[in-house]
């Protein structure tokens, strides 16, 4: 009988003792308590730790340190775009002026800020080759929000009200029907060909008079280009529907091609992943969304005006009355600021040339890797395409012979000390393993990856075992989701 | 080789339907769903007194990877609910066919006309994957 | 070559290992015409050093003016070691913690937030996280009509004196899904939504009534009468909190009767910057009944393979990757960092702290509203208790006003007009615990000369 393991790391409610608490962060006490009614004021306070600064400190450290991390380890998570996030983006978006700067202070007192945030928007313009940006959207899936929005927008006001479909790829991401949906549309998929490319047949079965528009990923999801992306266009547009271009994997073309010129009339990207934010275990992301010539008026607001007042550059925030076709307002404000601040620097510090060897280098990376996978005896789900910024590997065949599944291998990849790809996505490929390595890693991790990948697949055939009850080596072993499915535990509650 | 009991019909969609001897039915998901689905955590079941269409989705079971609808194979008014899944889905893995039942329905029409499918039918289709 | 590691040599060993003669002929898919000839409009690129002096010219054209704006957004003390820990590298550059394994830190961090949220707003489950409090506002709304099974109507009873920010972003998220925001109007002398006006609604179909605390105009709302009402009517309640206030205010779970039901707000006082507007975070949370309909991502606590502790996203199935066109929501990235910032915040702060921030935030608050209303010219908005705002009514348009102040180095609040025009000239002014009483008299004495110099013309 042996005693239950202790966790990594206790909860911070656990250093807590009645009374204790940081208090050269309290401000001094006041005179006379606040003027609350009786009816309104809070009977008991609320259960908050009780710790020292000390304590708080060693604990949040201690957690990050059970954390994987770009700046800790390989990343190739597949679709995310885990690449080297510059200290300088952080250190240009803490200036204390920029961080202390009131969301609706005076135009007088945000010209700085405003510039960087129309320059942000024209170099968006520019390396996507559309018309008009708008900052607000706060994440990828709220770009997509914003941009289905808009695409139903244009229809009504043109009397077009049966248009309500938006034609979605099998292999797509699970956010564009969900986005589908919150716009009060149906999401109705076409098929994908073996060969990776949307089946054309399938699309002009599926478009008509109902047809709002089309939402794509090129590179798809698959980790391939859509060869075929002109014809796509020239069937949806004769249709009378519009493209939407999802930017999760603008890294691949970034500088090379460019979404406006492949005929797209919205796009979204996600700056927390081409445009190198921080992922921040979770978010903060920004979604901006880029519109051609039929879309501009329906731009989500506020966008970031320029006019010349007494000779001088002079920049404003453009709302309703400037707009008032807009989709309306999407954030409590204007959108993650901070992140914005960043992705403009990282822009500004690529320059021209800059951006197109962040597409060269992605895709010569993902080739690379792909190719040294393949000698090392992994099937590529599309062997006969060139990978763009990332591909997919199939573990159907170690699945089949040794009972092991991606899962499995994802797992103790984490004992190699590499994170592992993204698995089970896209949904389509069974047992895969989307893999994306990023611009910013050198040859010789991508090589350190082959050798752990190597080892595994060893392992797979003498030690299968080693990899079902994988990870060993992690400050946890492998948990149990579905204990906590049932038995839901989603909050520390205080012994009374 | 999953398990598929001659005496029940089933639907395409991976339901089953077993005729009680009042006239009612009773149905859950096969042994193939509760296996595609994995480990459940939650099942949502429809309301007692609610009228189905044929096909309808009227019910959510929800494992760790997935939530997928259950569609009703015949229409009619549901008359019961298995209680012991919310404290126990994992009924449905363990018993699909009995304890892991999910309602009870009153027909409002006769079965032979619901394009239901017999056993040997319904097999090929989940061996089809 | 910026964050490019490969050197010459590099690069054609594995051109020849993938067995091509340049890094071009990978792009060979890509029909011809579609490939770009050269990104004019894009500048040169800059070094380190360079484009921190860019941003540093930037940042001092703004400078630093005295802040006394609220209306959402919050100016706090933040104590140093809650940045010093989240810009460490493995908490700034992690990835949303589906490897479980590879992810303790920040899942646990989440756990300890939920259980945080949980206990500020006395309900039982908290997410991990929205956009915003706007945004958050939306999806409480999306979520009290899949929740509210008795409602048919998808009506949302929405007060104005709710921000007009959050209600603007509600009709931009959920009026494609048929939901139809209804304006409730305000008692013009006291602030406070009027439950007189509410009452010809009474035995009507709705679906929720939406209620701020304290609300827009800084005023505290007679909460359970307004919690009953909505209940006796079948609605469901969604509370928009003002976090910081919590410490002094009855929490949602305990309004009226039953509680709200679904509670929302806005993080951002707890250790975001202002920084411009965002990133902030929207914090959600619900009885354990309505979990299910939650969207957003839910940390749970199990135990790994040895019985260990340990945490990991739970109930996924409602969420975007798997549940597709039927999610609860598309939300997939969230606030994480901003989360773990205000995680961090409160655990420093603790009940006692945030109870000393309110508290002065109030007293500060009524001490401007005190010295500006010694001003001739201008008097208080309305007659109720307030938390850490206030209206104050001027007898001259507001805008020109400020402008003289910001010349003066002062962020005087906000202009009402916009949204209120039928307060007259309304001013929205706010002092949080970092205005001392040295800067309350700068503003006293710079608007009594703003308001004489107009005077005077």
């Amino acid at each position: 009988m042996s005693a239950k393991p202790a966790p990594c790391e206790p909860l911070i409610y656990d250093y807590g003792r009645p009374g204790r608490g940081a208090q050269s962060q309290w401000p001094a006490a006041e005179a006379a308590p606040p003027a609350i009614p009786a009816a309104l004021r809070r009977a008991q306070p609320p259960c908050l730790p009780e710790v020292s600064e000390l304590d708080a400190v060693r604990h949040y450290t201690r957690l990050s340190q059970l954390n994987f991390s770009i700046d800790t380890h390989f990343y190739p998570l597949g679709s995310c775009t885990m690449k080297y996030n510059p200290r300088a983006c952080n250190a240009a978006a803490l200036l204390p002026e920029f961080l202390g700067r009131h969301p609706l202070a005076s135009a007088r007192h945000s010209q700085g800020f405003l510039t960087c945030m129309y320059e942000l928007q024209e170099l968006l313009k520019e390396v996507t080759g559309m018309q008009g940006v708008a900052l607000t959207p706060m994440a990828g899936a709220h770009g997509e929000f914003a941009g289905v929005a808009m695409i139903r927008a244009y229809h009504r006001s043109r009397g077009d009200l049966a248009r309500n479909e938006i034609i979605v790829p099998a292999a797509a991401h699970g956010t564009n029907p969900a986005t589908a949906t919150m716009c009060g549309c149906v999401a109705r998929e076409v098929a994908v060909g073996a060969d990776g490319d949307v089946d054309l047949e399938a699309l002009r079965t599926a478009l008509g008079p109902q047809t709002a528009g089309i939402m794509l990923t090129n590179p798809s999801t698959l980790g391939v280009f859509e060869r075929r992306i002109e014809e796509v266009a020239r069937l949806v547009h004769e249709a009378g529907g519009l493209l939407y271009y999802d930017g999760a994997n603008l890294n691949a073309i970034l500088g090379k091609v460019r979404p406006g010129d492949m005929g797209f009339d919205v796009i979204h990207m996600n700056l927390h992943k081409t445009f190198s934010t921080p992922h921040g275990g979770g978010g903060p992301g920004a979604g901006a969304v880029g519109v051609g010539p039929r879309l501009l008026p329906f731009m989500p607001q506020p966008v970031v005006g320029r006019s010349i007042e007494e000779g001088a550059a002079h920049f404003h925030w453009l709302g309703t009355q400037e707009l008032p076709q807009s989709i309306g307002r999407l954030a409590g404000f204007m959108g993650n600021a901070g992140v914005l601040l960043r992705a403009y620097v990282y822009m500004r510090m690529l320059g021209r040339a800059g951006m197109s060897r962040v597409g060269e280098f992605a895709t010569l990376n993902s080739n690379y890797l792909l190719k040294r996978l393949q000698q090392a005896g992994f099937t590529a789900a599309y062997p006969q395409r060139r990978a763009s910024h990332e591909f997919i590997i199939t573990l159907k065949p170690q699945l089949q012979e040794q009972g092991v599944s991606a899962m499995d291998v994802a797992k103790r990849l984490l004992d190699f000390g590499f994170h592992a790809p993204t698995t089970y996505f896209p949904q389509l490929v069974p047992e895969c393993l989307l893999i994306e390595p990023t611009e910013t890693e050198s040859k010789e991790t991508l090589d350190a990856f082959v050798a752990a990948m190597s080892e595994v697949l060893r392992e797979a055939a003498t030690t299968p075992e080693t990899l079902r009850t994988a990870p060993h080596r992690m400050p946890v072993r492998r948990l149990d989701d579905v204990r906590a499915a049932r038995e839901l535990d989603l909050a520390h509650r205080p012994a009374s | 080789m999953s398990n598929v009991p001659g005496d029940l019909h089933y639907a395409r969609s991976h339901e089953w339907v077993r005729e009680l001897p009042d006239g009612s039915v009773e149905i859950g998901i096969s042994d193939h769903a509760q296996h595609a689905l994995g480990d459940l955590v939650f099942v949502e079941a429809p309301a007692v007194g609610r009228t189905l269409e044929p096909g309808e989705a009227c019910a959510v079971v929800e494992s760790v990877k997935a939530a997928s609808d259950v569609y009703s194979p015949v229409g009619g008014v549901v008359l019961a609910i298995n209680e012991a899944l919310v404290k126990a889905p994992e009924l449905i893995n363990q018993d699909p066919y009995g304890a892991g039942w999910i309602w009870r329905l009153r027909p409002a029409a006769a079965l032979a006309g619901a394009g239901l499918l017999d056993a040997s039918t319904y097999a090929a289709v989940a061996a089809a994957g | 070559m910026p964050f490019i590691p490969h050197t010459a040599a590099d690069v054609q060993e594995m051109l020849a290992a993938i067995g091509v003669s340049e890094v071009e002929a990978l792009f060979d898919e890509i029909p011809a015409a579609l490939r770009v000839r050269s990104l004019e409009r894009i500048p040169e690129g800059m070094n380190e050093q360079q484009v921190l002096q860019l941003m540093q010219q930037r940042a001092s054209q703004d400078g630093r003016p005295l802040n006394f704006i609220g209306a959402g957004a919050y100016e706090h003390h933040i104590p140093a070691a809650v940045w010093a820990i989240i810009t460490r590298g493995e908490f700034y550059s992690a990835y949303t913690p589906y490897q479980a394994e590879a992810s303790q830190g920040t899942l646990q961090s989440i756990y300890e937030f939920q259980s945080m949220i949980t206990a500020l707003t006395g309900m039982e489950v908290a997410n991990a996280s929205m956009y915003d409090g706007a945004t958050a506002v939306a999806e409480a709304c999306l979520m009290a009509v899949r929740a509210n099974r008795r409602s048919q109507s998808a009506r949302i009873l929405m007060p104005r004196s709710v921000h007009p920010n959050y209600r603007a972003v509600t009709q931009a998220m959920t009026g494609n899904q048929g939901l139809k925001l209804e304006e409730q109007a305000y008692v013009r002398e006291r602030g406070q939504t009027s439950l007189t006006a509410l009452a010809p609604l009474a035995g009507q179909d709705l679906t929720a009534l939406v209620i701020q605390q304290p609300n827009f105009f800084g005023v505290l709302e007679d909460v359970d009468a307004l919690c009953d009402w909505a209940h006796a009517q079948g609605a469901v309640v969604i509370a928009v909190v003002n976090p910081t206030s919590l410490a002094l205010l009855k929490p949602p779970g305990q309004w009226g009767q039953r509680g709200a039901d679904i509670v929302v707000g806005e993080g951002q006082p707890l250790g975001c910057p202002l920084s411009s507007g965002g990133p902030y975070f929207g914090f959600m949370a619900t009885r354990q009944e309505y979990v299910r309909q939650m969207p957003g991502r839910i940390v749970g606590r199990t135990v790994d393979l040895d019985g260990r502790p340990g945490f990991t996203l739970t109930l996924q199935a409602r969420e975007q990757h798997i549940r597709r066109g039927k999610a609860t929501s598309n939300i997939c990235t969230n606030q994480g960092l901003l989360m773990m910032a205000g995680t961090i915040y409160l655990g420093l702060m603790g009940a006692g702290g945030l109870e000393r921030v309110a508290t002065a935030c109030m007293a500060r608050t009524a001490e401007l509203v005190a010295a500006l209303t010694r001003l001739p010219g201008v008097r208080p908005g309305f007659s109720s208790a307030r938390f850490h705002e206030a209206v104050l009514l001027l007898e001259r348009p507001v805008a020109p006003i400020l402008e003289t102040l910001s010349a003066a180095g002062i962020e005087g609040g906000l202009d009402l007009a916009p949204w209120y025009p039928e307060l007259g000239p309304a001013l929205l002014v706010c002092a949080t615990e970092m205005r001392s009483s040295a800067d309350i008299a700068t503003y006293a004495a710079a608007l009594g000369k703003a308001l004489a110099g107009v005077r005077a013309a």
